[in-house]
């Protein structure tokens, strides 16, 4: 057992440090401190910079372009670029798509996308979740039947987040309309200015367009852009998640959200007192940083187990959920701090280009919305209910 | 022996209520109105005036015909339940409320127009600094020859950008915290030196910053006695509490059907999600804790004409619990809905962020418990 970081760890911490000092827009870590909506173009210019270090893809082996870093490098890079409030990365491409194609995609296809993926000519979305397939996301029905060298593919995905920058779609279809559900889906690659596909937008609670529905109407795909084999895509699709999972427990989130929770709770006046020194407030992010503080090093457990070459099962479930609850509380805390001020809702003042003073302290503009909006922490990537049942059926086996 | 039934006059009012905004408050009509820069729908609000609605919110003495908590939580329980933003807290229970409380026969006048629909008001008591504390007021009010002159900022003025007239509290005396020397003014929202700015609130309804920069009125604009204002601010307080707490059980009790039905409808895995004992169970602590809230409510609404200190805890306790189980029930309905249940379209989106957003009037959670506490020791 030993809990300290090794010399060259902490080395790599400092460099990534040093490179955030030096590299990282201002103007896109202030949009993310202050809560802003990040346009297309931020999300691009942050990938472009990574990329040009060499940064871009933290998951990818290096014979792919990627760093080659093992998972505590990832982490750490992870924390560090959270606290420094710069702009996530896309995961569609970089964390879902990569891995898979580097896996089961074929040598044509890996030259074809992974490329366009770091330089960002390709913008992925993820088409798995469907009206009528979420949780049990194996009764999918948009399908694909074969014509030639082509597929043709009908029907509608849903949620898809940021599909409206996207220029790609990685889809499940349903290539056997006999098999067992799970044994019937292909795992496809589809061009979305492709004739036939619609794509329109999804207004979340608190305003933001940021899913999507998109509509298949006869599209034509190449047969070259099945990934693998037909009717084995479950398979990569499940792969695909424990991938989509990786960082899931975002405790570099919930650290920027508590210091940034401190430092609103510091400038906040409570009875004549700053809010940090109300005992009652203080106790409570007292006991969400106590979690937080465990949480880290559930999180460090499983990482050290995947870079000891364990792939991460039913514990990314476990990271999930706690995970997600302590992002959750974080952001409850942060709209209660703000007291009265959390009650403006001016949707323009999240957007680029408006210049007014906000109605009250800079940091409250985004405290509601962030309240709302993170509640689909619980909901996506796997809802936390599916992440219990996976939980009790393969590690209690019950 | 306790009755929990409504009277035959208040049962009336409530199947009234309910018919019409189920006629007409529909979910479209809302996203319409929130379109508004107004914030609301002048039709609805005097349709709702015509039917009763807002009189029901005044005592006969004032020229209604209710006045008490339960008219009020029965009102307010309504509107909760369909997601109604129009400004009847602000125009008729805070600011009409003082008004009738507190005013001499002229300035009542405008009570009159305000059971008959005819003015917005707002109560302009928040500042940037008080948070929830009724007592912190730094504006100030000097006399000078025969008027005041009443400078300072108001905070989050509920209704503040479409009132003709607000009700305006000012120090004339004491320091920046103290229950003695607050006062309380009519201010048409025309006066030189009165400044604001209007913008949305989160789940509806709008508020404004107020600046009043030497902004004069006449004596007979000060509302009941200089410097003596606190208790009749803290008791509308009280009673715009007791309706906020019964607009959030409203609307609890809608986003629980609304989850409900749809458990009962939703298939996954080849089943309705409302066979899923996990979701089961969470609904069935969710009830108990929606019935405790009806409970809170109940307790508040009736203590609210009495002494002070039985008021204010049972009032204290109701706020603490409603913001408590409103955010519950906000995030248990959203996460029982899966995705849909994030979206801006469909009705629970308003009805979550409403009854999440009543926390941040008049006290949240943490503050009423502390005060719970605080009361205790007095
Ligand atoms: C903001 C957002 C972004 C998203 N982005 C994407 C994306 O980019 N691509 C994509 O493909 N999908 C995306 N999703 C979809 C997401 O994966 C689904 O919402 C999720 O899988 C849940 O499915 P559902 O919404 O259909 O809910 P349902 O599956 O209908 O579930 C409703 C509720 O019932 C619960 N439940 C379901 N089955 C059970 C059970 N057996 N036992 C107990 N409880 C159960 C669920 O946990 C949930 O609480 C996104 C969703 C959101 C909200
Ligand atoms: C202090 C005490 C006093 C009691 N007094 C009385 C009494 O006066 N009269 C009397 O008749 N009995 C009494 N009981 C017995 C009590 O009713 C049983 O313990 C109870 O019915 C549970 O049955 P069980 O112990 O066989 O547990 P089980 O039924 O085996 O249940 C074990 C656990 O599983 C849970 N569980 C069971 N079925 C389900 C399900 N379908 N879904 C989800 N969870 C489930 C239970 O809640 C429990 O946590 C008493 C028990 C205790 C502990």
């Amino acid at each position: 057992m030993d809990l300290n970081y090794t010399a060259e760890e902490t080395a790599f911490r400092q460099e990534v440090r040093d490179f955030l000092a030096e590299h990282l827009p201002e103007r896109l870590s202030e949009k993310v401190r202050l809560g802003k909506r990040l346009s297309k173009a931020d999300h691009e210019e942050w990938h472009a910079v990574l990329n040009a270090r060499g940064w871009l893809a933290g998951n990818w082996p290096a014979e792919f372009g990627g760093t080659g870093w093992n998972a505590v490098q990832r982490h750490i890079f992870e924390e560090e670029t959270t606290l420094a409030n710069a702009p996530r990365i896309v995961p569609f491409g970089l964390t879902m798509l990569g891995p898979v194609l580097q896996k089961f995609g074929s040598k044509e296809q890996q030259d074809r996308f992974l490329p366009k993926i770091l330089n960002g000519e390709h913008w992925w979305c993820q088409g798995y979740s469907e009206p009528g397939a979420g949780s049990d996301l194996a009764s999918l029905k948009t399908h694909a039947v074969r014509d030639g060298d082509d597929y043709i593919v009908n029907g509608q995905k849903t949620w898809t987040t940021l599909g409206q920058h996207a220029n790609w779609i990685f889809c499940l279809v349903r290539t056997d309309a006999e098999a067992k559900p799970q044994e019937g889906i292909s795992f496809l690659l589809i061009d979305m200015n492709s004739p036939g596909v619609e794509v329109r937008p999804i207004v979340l609670l608190e305003g933001t367009p940021e899913v999507n529905e998109v509509f298949f109407d006869d599209v034509r795909v190449p047969a070259a852009n099945l990934v693998g084999t037909e009717n084995e895509g479950w398979t990569y699709a499940k792969y695909l998640l424990t991938h989509e999972r990786t960082n899931i427990a975002g405790v570099g989130f919930s650290n920027a959200g508590l210091a940034n929770l401190k430092r609103i709770a510091r400038q906040e006046q409570s009875g004549g007192r700053p809010l940090i020194d109300n005992p009652h407030f203080a106790a409570r992010m007292a006991q969400i940083e106590i979690d937080l503080m465990a949480m880290a090093t559930t999180n460090l457990r499983v990482i050290a187990k995947a870079a000891a070459g364990q792939a991460p099962g039913a514990e990314s479930s476990m990271l999930k959920i706690k995970g997600t609850a302590i992002r959750q509380e974080i952001n409850d805390l942060t709209r209660r701090a703000v007291g009265p001020y959390a009650m403006p809702f001016v949707s323009e003042a999240l957007d680029e280009g408006y210049n007014e003073e906000p109605v009250g302290p800079d940091y409250a503009t985004p405290a509601a919305p962030q309240y709302f909006n993170n509640r689909k922490l619980s909901i996506f990537g796997g809802s936390n209910e599916v992440q219990r049942t996976i939980i009790s059926k393969a590690i209690l086996e019950l | 022996m306790v009755d929990f039934a409504l009277t035959e006059e208040r049962q009336m009012l409530q199947d009234t209520l309910r018919r019409y905004l189920a006629d007409r408050y529909s979910t479209e009509t809302l996203h319409g109105i929130l379109q508004e820069d107004e914030g609301y729908c002048r039709t609805v609000w005097s349709e709702l005036a015509e039917l009763g609605v807002i009189g029901a919110l005044f005592g006969e003495a004032e020229g209604g015909f209710g006045g008490a908590g339960f008219d009020l939580a029965v009102v307010f329980e309504e509107f909760g339940r369909a997601g109604v933003v129009e400004p009847f807290l602000d125009t008729a229970v805070l600011a009409g409320g003082l008004i009738a409380d507190l005013g001499s026969d002229g300035q009542k006048a405008i009570v009159d127009d305000v059971i008959a629909g005819s003015v917005q008001l707002a109560f302009a008591h928040g500042e940037p600094d008080s948070r929830y504390e009724l007592s912190r007021v730094s504006a100030k009010a000097e006399m000078r020859g025969d008027a005041f002159v009443l400078n300072g900022r108001k905070a989050v003025v509920g209704n503040g950008g479409n009132a003709q007239t607000l009700v305006v509290s000012a120090r004339s005396g004491g320091d920046v915290a103290d229950e003695a020397g607050i006062s309380l003014f009519l201010v048409p929202a025309d006066a030189p030196g009165l400044s604001r700015r209007a913008y949305p609130v989160m789940g509806g309804g709008t508020a404004a910053e107020i600046v009043l920069r030497d902004v004069e009125v006449p004596s007979n604009a000060a509302l009941g006695a200089i410097g003596e204002a606190f208790p009749a601010i803290e008791r509308r307080a009280a009673y715009a509490i007791a309706a906020l707490c019964a607009e959030a059980l409203g609307a609890m009790e809608s986003a629980k059907d609304l989850t409900v039905d749809y458990l009962r409808t939703r298939k996954q895995f080849g089943r309705p999600l409302g066979k899923f004992q996990a979701l089961q169970h969470r609904m069935a602590d969710m009830l108990v804790e929606i019935e405790q809230a009806r409970s809170a409510v109940i307790n508040a609404a009736g203590h609210l004409d009495r002494d002070r200190a039985t008021r204010e805890r049972q009032v204290s306790a109701a706020k603490n619990l409603i913001g408590r189980v409103g955010r519950l029930v906000a995030e248990e309905t959203i996460q029982m809905h899966g995705g849909i249940g994030m979206t801006q379209e469909y009705g629970l989106a308003h009805l979550a962020k409403r009854m999440v957003m009543v926390d941040h009037r008049f006290g949240d959670t943490d503050h009423h418990l502390e005060r719970f506490i605080a009361l205790a020791r007095v």
